[in-house]
C-alpha cells in the first residue's frame, strides 16, 4: 500500500499532496516538513530509500523518492510494495506528466495542481497501484480532458 | 431569471479561477496568511451562489488552500453540492476536493450514499471512474455496507477501466466491512483471469494485500498464483505473486520447495532489476522457511548471495541498499554464507550514504563471532570518532552495545576490554543514549561477577573526572553514566582501593547539578562507602580517620538536604541523622561498623524483564474463584471496596502457600543449581565464586596484567585498543602454548568452559578471564509463554475471514430491494434463487445442508487418516528408492481421492506434492512416468496384503507410528479443516485451464440435479442412501492388484422406534469383497457402529477390496437389524444391491498441460470407442459439468463447443474424451488403455444423459 504521495520543491513548498490515511491538516503540513527535512539533506548520489520519518508510518513504512530538478516526489508505502517497482512508478508518473504537460515544469505543477491530481488519479487510486501502462493513462487523461472540454463548448 | 443567470455569469468572469489564486499567494509572499483569509472570505460568498459554475470554482480553490494546510471542513456540504452537479467537469472538482478532506469523521459523507451510487450506475464510464476514485479515499463503513454490492456489480462492468477500479476499490470496502469478504470473494478470484491485465493486475494486488495479513486464508489460492507467475510476463503483477508467495511460504514449506526452480529460473533470466530481487527476496523466505529438516538448498543460497554481491557492488546506491538489506534476511538462518562477505559489508561502513551504513551496521550485528567482534567494534568506534551527526553516531553506539551484549554477552571473551569501551563510549558528546551506556555498566558489573574490581576502579575514576562529563548537564544525556558508577561503586565498595577518595568525589558540591534521581543515587552510596570506609578504620587503633569521614558526610550532606528534589531531600536527611548519631558513637569510642555495614548487607541480583509476569499460578489457586460468596447485584456498589480486597487475596495465598513448601523449594532450587552448574554458561553465582577463579584447570589461561592507568587520562592512542593488541598477543601465545601442551590440554579442556558453537571453530578462542555470568532472576517455574504482540486494532484482523466455506444465505451483501435492479449480476442470480422457492422446501433442504455437513466432518478425518497412511506408505517408498520419487508421486497423484467434500484441501496437498518438474520436462514425463509406474508398481512385491483395512478407522486402527504421525500433522490437519469447501466448487480449484471452464459453470449450474446420493433400499423402518460411488479410495497406493473401494451409506430411520444392532452384510463376489476385520469368518457380518434413534440418519463406511475395475459389479447384500419400540423389540431385515459402476473407479485428476495430454494420446497405447447422444438440449458448460461432476473427468481444454477431458482410474488407466456438440447432437470419442472399462464408462455416461 501506498500511504501518502507528496510532492514538493526544493525549498519544502508543497507542490501536491496525496494522502491516503486521514491525517488531520495540521498533522500533514508536520509530515511534509518532517519529509522535506529528512530527503533534502541527502545528497543526489546517495540512495533513494528512506527509512523513519516518525509522523507518518512506522517500522513497516519506508520513503521512497526522487529528486526531479526542483522537485522531489515522495512516496510513503509499506512492505507490500517492491522498493525498485514504486522508483518504476515515480518514473512512469513524471513521464506521463511530461506527456500531458508537455516539457513539464514546476510551473505546470503550481498552477495545475488540479490537472495533476487528476492524472495521479489515473496511476494511483486508493494507495494501490492502478495502472503503470503509460499510454493507457495518458489515454484515459485525454479522454476526460475532451469531456470537459466538450462541456464547456456546451455552455 | 435571465438577469440573474447573465448577472451569474459577468460575476464569474470577475472571479479568481485556481490560476490567479496561486499567482496571488505568490504576489504577496510578505502577507500570505492575510491574503489568503480574505481569499477564504471570497470564497464564502461565492459558495453562497446558486451558479454551480462559481461553486465547484470555489471547491477548485479550496482543495488548492487545503494542501496549505487550511481546514477547508467548513465547505464539506459545498463539496458535496458540486458532487452531485451533473457536469462531468463540476463532479470531478467536487470528488477531487472531498477525497481530499472528507474522513470518518465528516459528517455530510452519509448524504453522499444515493449520489455516489447514482455516479456509480452512470451509463458514463468516467462519471463511473471518479465515483470510484473519490470513494476509494473516503469510504467508511457505511458507505462499505451500503455500497458493496453496487460496486461487486462494477467488478464485472464490460469496461475493463471500471473494472480495475472496481476491484481496487473492493479492498478498501473489506477494511471497512469485512462481512462484504465473503460474498465477494469468489468474483475477486475471478478476476485473477480476467482477460485485459489492467483488471488482472488489481485483483493480484488486492488479493496480494489481504492474503499479506492473513496468509494461511488464502493458501488454496497458491496453484492459481503459481499458474500466473508461469504465464504472466508482466512484471508488476510478478512482483505482487512473487512477494505474496514470499509471505505464504512460512506456513507451507512444500510450495516452497516448488518455487524454488521457477524462481531460480526467473533470477537467471529476467533483466528487470526490480523482479531479479523480489524473487531472491522470496528464495530467502523459502530458505529461511525450509532451513530446517531440509536438505541443504546450498546451490540456491550461493546463488542468492552471489547475486546480492553484484547488487551490492553495483554502483547504483539504490541496488546497493537492497543489495544490504536482503542480505540481513539470509543472515538470519545462514550466517555462514554471508559472513564469507565481511569485506564488502565493512566496506559499506565508509559509504557516504547513511541509509547504507545503516544497513551494513544491521549485517555486522549478525556477524560478529567470538574472533572478530573486537576487530569489528574498533572499526566501529573509528566510525563513532569520524561520525558526523549525532543520528547516526548515535546509531553507532547503540550497534556497538546491541553486537557486545548480543545473546547474554556470548561473543565477548573480554569483559575488561567491554567496560573499557564502554568508558570509551561516554566521551561522545551530545548523545542521547547514556541510559543505554549506563544500563550495560551496571549489567555487566552486577552479572559478571569476576570484573567487578576492575570496574568499580574504572567507575570511581569516571567519578573523579565527572566534571569533564557534565559539561552541559541540561542537554547533555551522558551524565546518565554517573547514576551507574555511583552506584556500582557504593554497591562494590569492597573492590575500591581508596573509598575515601571515591566518597570525597561523590559529595563534591558540583554534584548538586546533576539531575534528581542521579543524585539520590549518589546520596544513598555515598552512605555505603562511608560504611566500607568505618569498617576499614575499625580494625586500626586510630579511629580518627574514622570520624574524619564522619565529620565530611556531615558537613556535605546539608547541601543535598536542601535539594529541591523530594528524594534526594529524603535520602540525606535520613542519612544525615544516621550518620549524626554514628559520629556520637564514635565518639564514644563504640565499634558501629558491623552494624552500619549490616544496613547494606546482601547481594542485589538483577530480576529478568518479565520475571513479574511469568510467576505461575499455584496449583490448587483458581484465581477467578470467589473467596467469600459474590456480593448480591443491589449492593455492589457498597461492596466495591470489598470486592478490591478480595481480588488481591490470591496473592496472600500463594506466598503462604510455597512457604509451606520449603522442602520442595529447596529440592527445586538444588535442581536449578544443577542444572545451571551444568550449564557451560550459565555458572550460577556461588559465594565461592572466586574460587572457581583458581580451580584445577584453569591456570594454563594467561591472566593478563592490565595496565590500570586512568583512560579519560589516555592521550592519544583509546585504551581498548591495548586489549586488541593484547587480545592478539594472548591469542598467539595460547597458540603456542597449546601446540606444547596439545596432550593435556585435551584433558583439561573437559573441565574448562566449553565455548558455545559460534562459527569459525571457536573453541579455540578461550576467554581472557574465567566469568561468570549470573542469570537474570526468575521466579522458580516460570511459564514459558509469550506475549501476544498483535494489535488489538489492527483492522485487518477483521478480516481473518474463512473464504474457502461455502456461503451461507444470510452473508449475501445487503440489496437494496426497493429499487428496480438495472444490472443484475449472475451471482445475485444465484444469490436470489432460492428466495422464490417455498420457505417449506428451503428449510427441508437447508436440513439436508446441515446433515451433509457433519457426514462431511467425518468423511474428512476419516479420509485424512487414510491419507496419512498412504504416505506413509509413500515415504518408505521415498526413502528406500530416492530415484523413483517422481514416480511414486506420479502414483499419488493417481491416489488423491477426489471427494468433493475436502477436495479443495486435498487438491492443494495434490498440487503441493506433485513434483517441482519445470514445465518443459513435465510435458515429457508426465505420461510416460505415468505409464511406467503401472508396469513397476505392479510388479512390486505386495509386502501388506492382509493388513486390516479400516472400516470404522476411528476405532480399530492406532498403532503407535501413526499417533507419531498425527501430531505432525496436527497442524496441517487443523488448516485442512478451516478449508471445508463447497459442494460444487470441487472442480474449480484444480489450477489447470478447467478452472476456467468449470468457474464458469458454477455460476449458472442448477444445483438440485448434482445429488450425489440415491436409495439404495427402503423399507417401513429404515432407508439407505449409498453415495454415488464418489468415495473411491485406493489405500495402497502401489498394490494396483487389489484396490479398495469405500462405500459410504446413509442410515435413515423412518419409523417411530428404536433402531439397534445393524449388521451389515454382501455376499462376496470373486472380484469384490466386503472387508471385514481381522479374524472374522469371510460371511461374517459387520456391525454398524451406532444406533439410531428414531427420524434420524447417520453414516457408515465400508471398504471394498477390488480386483478388475474394468467391469461393474453388483453385490447382493442384507441389512439385520432390531426394531425397539416401549412394549417390544423385532428383528427385521433388508435386502439391497450395492452397485459399483466403472465410474466410481475413476479419479477426478486434472491435467495442466495440453501437451501432455496432446502426446497421451498421439502415443498409440490408447483404443478409441465413441458415442453419440441424441436430443440433449442443454447448454454445454451443463453438459461438462455433469460429466464433471457424476464421471470424474476434468476439463483439458474447451474451444467453444468441442472439450478434452481427462480422468484416470485408480489404477492408473487413462480416459481421455473429446466431446463435441452441434444442435442437440453431442459426440463423445473416447480413448482408453483398458476397452472393456471405457466401454462401461460410455455406457454410464450414456444412462447418465439418458435420465434427464
Amino acid at each position: 500500500m501506498i500511504k501518502a504521495i507528496l510532492i514538493f520543491n526544493n525549498h519544502g513548498k508543497p507542490r501536491l499532496i496525496r494522502f491516503y490515511q486521514y491525517f488531520a491538516e495540521d498533522m500533514q503540513q508536520q509530515i511534509i516538513r518532517e519529509t522535506f527535512h529528512l530527503v533534502s539533506k541527502r545528497d543526489d548520489n546517495v540512495c533513494n530509500f528512506l527509512e523513519g520519518g516518525s509522523l507518518i508510518g512506522g517500522s513497516d513504512y519506508k520513503l521512497i523518492y526522487r529528486h526531479y530538478a526542483t522537485l522531489y516526489f515522495v512516496f510513503c508505502v509499506d512492505s507490500s510494495e517492491s522498493e525498485l517497482g514504486i522508483l518504476d512508478l515515480i518514473q512512469v508518473f513524471v513521464e506521463t506528466l511530461d506527456k500531458c504537460f508537455e516539457n513539464v515544469c514546476e510551473l505546470d505543477l503550481i498552477f495545475h495542481m488540479d490537472k495533476v491530481h487528476y492524472i495521479l488519479q489515473e496511476v494511483v487510486m486508493g494507495g494501490m497501484v492502478l495502472e503503470t501502462n503509460m499510454n493507457e493513462i495518458v489515454a484515459q487523461v485525454e479522454l476526460q480532458n475532451r469531456m470537459e472540454k466538450s462541456e464547456v463548448s456546451d455552455q | 431569471m435571465a438577469l440573474k443567470i447573465v448577472k451569474g455569469s459577468i460575476d464569474r468572469m470577475f472571479d479568481k479561477n485556481l490560476q490567479d489564486l496561486v499567482r496571488g499567494i505568490r504576489n504577496h509572499k510578505e502577507d500570505e496568511a492575510k491574503y489568503i483569509s480574505t481569499c477564504i472570505d471570497e470564497i464564502k460568498q461565492e459558495l453562497k451562489q446558486d451558479n454551480i459554475a462559481v461553486k465547484a470554482n470555489a471547491v477548485c480553490k479550496l482543495t488548492y488552500l487545503q494542501m496549505l494546510g487550511y481546514d477547508v471542513s467548513w465547505a464539506a456540504f459545498n463539496i458535496v453540492e458540486v458532487m452531485s452537479s451533473s457536469k462531468f467537469t463540476y463532479k470531478r472538482i467536487g470528488y477531487l476536493a472531498a477525497s481530499q478532506c472528507f474522513h470518518e469523521g465528516t459528517d455530510v459523507i452519509m448524504l453522499t450514499t444515493n449520489q455516489i451510487r447514482k455516479d456509480l450506475s452512470s451509463p458514463h464510464q468516467y462519471d463511473t471512474g471518479v465515483a470510484l476514485t473519490g470513494l476509494s479515499c473516503f469510504v467508511t463503513p457505511d458507505l462499505a455496507r451500503d455500497l458493496a454490492n453496487d460496486i461487486m456489480t462494477l467488478m464485472s462492468h464490460t469496461k475493463p477501466y471500471i473494472r480495475k477500479k472496481a476491484v481496487l476499490i473492493m479492498y478498501k470496502v473489506f477494511l471497512k466491512y469485512p462481512e462484504s469478504l465473503r460474498p465477494a470473494f469468489p468474483r475477486l478470484k475471478e478476476k485473477l483471469e480476467d482477460p485485459d491485465p489492467g483488471v488482472q493486475s488489481a485483483a493480484v494486488n488486492v488479493i496480494c494485500e489481504l492474503a499479506r495479513r492473513n496468509p494461511k486464508n488464502y493458501l488454496s489460492l497458491a496453484p492459481l498464483f503459481f499458474k500466473l507467475m508461469t504465464s504472466s510476463t508482466n512484471n508488476w503483477v510478478l512482483i505482487k505473486i512473487i512477494k505474496l508467495f514470499g509471505a505464504l511460504t512460512p506456513l507451507e514449506p512444500r510450495l516452497g520447495k516448488k518455487l524454488i526452480e521457477p524462481l531460480t529460473n526467473l533470477i537467471h533470466s529476467t533483466s528487470a532489476m526490480s523482479l531479479l530481487y523480489e524473487c531472491v527476496n522470496t528464495v530467502i523466505a523459502v530458505l529461511i522457511s525450509l532451513s530446517s529438516g531440509m536438505p541443504n538448498h546450498s546451490a540456491s543460497i550461493q546463488l542468492c548471495v552471489q547475486k546480492l554481491r553484484i547488487l551490492i557492488e553495483d554502483s547504483d546506491q539504490n541496488l546497493k541498499y537492497l543489495g544490504l538489506l536482503a542480505m540481513s534476511k539470509i543472515l538470519k538462518t545462514h550466517p555462514k554464507s554471508v559472513q564469507s562477505h565481511k569485506d564488502l559489508i565493512l566496506q559499506c561502513l565508509d559509504d557516504k550514504d547513511e541509509s547504507i551504513r545503516l544497513r551494513a551496521l544491521d549485517l555486522l550485528y549478525g556477524m560478529v563471532s567470538k574472533k572478530n567482534l573486537m576487530e569489528i567494534v574498533k572499526k566501529l568506534m573509528l566510525h563513532v570518532d569520524k561520525a558526523e551527526g549525532t543520528t547516526y553516531r548515535d546509531e553507532l553506539l547503540t550497534k556497538i552495545i546491541d553486537i557486545c551484549s548480543q545473546s547474554n554477552y556470548q561473543y565477548i571473551t573480554n569483559f575488561e576490554w567491554y567496560i573499557s569501551i564502554l568508558v570509551e563510549l561516554t566521551r561522545l558528546e551530545g548523545t542521547r543514549h547514556g541510559h543505554l551506556i549506563a544500563s550495560q555498566m551496571l549489567d555487566v558489573a552486577i552479572r559478571v561477577k569476576a570484573i567487578r574490581g576492575f570496574a568499580v576502579a574504572q567507575m570511581a575514576t569516571l567519578l573523579d573526572n565527572a566534571h569533564l562529563l557534565t559539561g552541559n548537564t541540561q542537554r547533555n544525556g551522558i551524565c546518565e553514566v554517573l547514576y551507574a558508577a555511583a552506584w556500582i561503586c557504593g554497591e562494590f565498595s569492597e573492590h575500591l582501593e581508596d573509598p575515601m577518595q571515591t566518597l570525597e568525589a561523590m559529595l563534591r558540591p558540583k554534584v548538586a547539578t546533576l539531575p534528581g534521581h542521579i543524585q539520590a543515587v549518589y546520596v544513598q552510596n555515598a552512605a555505603k562507602l562511608f560504611a566500607t570506609v568505618l569498617r576499614k578504620h575499625e580494625g586500626e587503633t586510630d579511629s580518627h580517620a574514622a570520624q574524619e569521614t564522619s565529620q565530611l558526610l556531615i558537613d556535605r550532606l546539608p547541601l543535598f538536604v536542601q535539594s529541591a528534589n523530594l528524594e534526594v531531600q529524603e535520602r540525606a536527611s535520613c542519612i544525615l541523622q544516621l550518620v549524626k548519631y554514628i559520629q556520637k558513637l564514635q565518639q564514644k569510642k563504640v565499634e558501629v561498623a558491623e552494624e552500619v555495614t549490616a544496613l547494606f548487607a546482601g547481594e542485589l541480583n538483577p530480576v529478568a524483564p518479565k520475571a513479574q509476569k511469568k510467576v505461575p499460578v499455584p496449583e490448587g489457586l483458581d484465581l477467578d474463584a470467589w473467596i467469600n460468596k459474590p456480593p448480591s447485584e443491589s449492593e455492589s456498589e457498597d461492596e466495591k471496596p470489598k470486592a478490591v480486597f478480595a481480588k488481591e487475596e490470591p496473592k496472600h495465598s500463594r506466598s503462604r502457600h510455597t512457604e509451606v513448601d520449603e522442602k520442595e523449594l529447596a529440592r527445586r532450587r538444588e535442581a536449578r543449581k544443577r542444572e545451571q552448574a551444568n550449564n557451560p554458561f550459565y555458572i550460577k553465582a556461588s559465594p565461592s565464586s572466586q574460587k572457581v577463579y583458581d580451580a584445577p584447570g584453569v591456570e594454563h589461561i594467561p591472566v593478563v596484567q592490565i595496565d590500570l592507568s586512568v583512560p579519560l587520562k589516555v592521550p592519544g592512542m583509546p585504551m581498548s585498543d591495548q586489549y586488541l593488541k593484547l587480545e592478539e598477543e594472548r591469542r598467539q601465545k595460547e597458540k603456542a602454548e597449546r601446540k606444547k601442551e596439545k596432550k593435556k590440554k585435551r584433558e583439561k579442556r573437559g573441565k574448562e568452559r566449553k565455548a558455545d558453537s559460534g562459527p569459525e571453530s571457536e573453541e579455540d578462542i578461550a576467554p581472557a578471564h574465567q566469568v561468570d555470568i549470573v542469570t537474570e532472576e526468575m521466579p522458580e517455574n516460570a511459564l514459558p509463554s509469550d506475549d501476544d504482540d498483535k494489535d488489538p486494532n489492527d483492522p485487518h484482523k477483521a478480516l481473518d475471514i474463512d473464504l474457502d466455506k461455502p456461503l451461507a444465505d444470510s452473508e449475501k451483501l445487503p440489496v437494496r430491494t426497493h429499487r428496480p435492479e438495472v444490472l443484475k449480476s449472475p451471482a445475485e442470480d444465484r444469490v436470489n434463487e432460492s428466495i422464490p422457492q417455498e420457505t417449506k422446501k428451503r428449510s427441508g433442504k437447508e436440513k439436508k445442508e446441515k446433515k451433509k455437513g457433519k457426514e462431511k466432518d467425518r468423511k474428512r478425518s476419516k479420509e485424512e487418516k487414510k491419507k496419512k497412511k498412504h504416505k506413509e506408505v509413500e515415504e518408505e517408498l521415498l526413502e528406500s528408492h530416492p530415484e523413483e520419487a517422481v514416480q511414486s508421486e506420479e502414483t499419488k497423484e493417481a491416489a488423491t481421492p477426489p471427494t468433493s467434500t475436502s477436495a479443495e484441501a486435498s487438491e492443494l496437498d495434490f498440487w503441493l506434492c506433485s513434483a517441482p518438474v519445470p514445465p518443459a520436462a513435465q510435458e515429457e514425463t508426465a505420461p510416460s512416468s505415468a505409464a511406467a509406474v503401472d508396469t513397476s508398481s505392479a510388479a512390486a512385491p505386495e509386502s501388506e496384503p492382509d493388513e486390516p483395512k479400516d472400516a470404522e478407522p476411528e476405532d480399530t486402527k492406532s498403532s503407535k507410528h501413526k499417533k507419531k504421525k498425527q501430531k505432525k500433522e496436527k497442524e496441517e490437519k487443523e488448516k485442512k479443516k478451516k478449508k471445508r469447501h463447497h459442494h460444487h466448487h470441487h472442480h474449480s480449484n484444480a489450477g489447470g485451464e478447467d478452472s476456467v471452464q468449470n468457474g464458469t459453470v458454477e455460476e449458472e449450474e442448477p444445483l438440485p440435479p448434482m445429488s450425489n446420493y440415491f436409495l439404495l433400499a427402503e423399507n417401513s423402518y429404515i432407508k439407505m442412501m449409498k453415495e454415488d460411488a464418489d468415495q473411491v479410495y485406493d489405500i495402497q497406493g502401489n498394490h494396483q492388484d487389489e484396490s479398495k473401494v469405500v462405500v459410504s451409506v446413509i442410515f435413515e430411520n423412518k419409523s417411530d422406534s428404536f433402531l439397534k444392532s445393524m449388521e451389515f452384510n454382501v455376499l462376496d463376489s470373486l472380484n469384490s469383497k466386503l472387508q471385514r476385520p481381522e479374524g472374522a469368518g469371510a460371511h461374517d457380518s459387520l456391525t454398524v457402529p451406532f444406533q439410531l434413534p428414531p427420524g434420524i440418519s447417520n453414516e457408515a463406511h465400508f471398504v471394498f477390496s477390488v480386483q478388475s475395475i474394468v467391469m461393474p459389479q453388483k453385490l447382493k447384500g442384507t441389512l439385520t437389524f432390531i426394531v425397539k419400540s416401549d412394549e417390544s423389540s423385532t428383528h427385521e431385515k433388508l435386502d439391497f444391491k450395492l452397485h459399483f459402476t466403472c465410474t466410481s473407479y475413476l479419479i477426478t485428476t486434472p491435467c495442466y498441460l495440453y501437451d501432455a495430454y496432446a502426446k497421451l494420446l498421439e502415443s498409440g497405447d490408447l483404443k478409441g470407442s465413441s458415442l453419440r447422444l441424441e436430443g440433449i438440449n442443454m447448454p454445454f458448460h451443463h453438459l461438462l459439468a455433469r460429466i464433471c461432476f457424476h464421471h470424474h473427468f476434468s476439463v483439458v481444454e474447451r474451444i467453444d463447443s468441442c472439450a478434452s477431458m481427462y480422468s484416470r482410474s485408480i489404477q492408473g488407466h487413462h480416459v481421455c474424451l473429446l466431446v463435441k456438440t452441434s444442435d442437440q447432437t453431442v459426440s463423445i470419442d473416447a480413448k482408453c488403455d483398458e476397452p472393456s472399462l471405457l466401454g462401461n464408462v460410455l455406457d454410464e455416461i450414456k444412462q447418465t444423459f439418458s435420465k434427464c
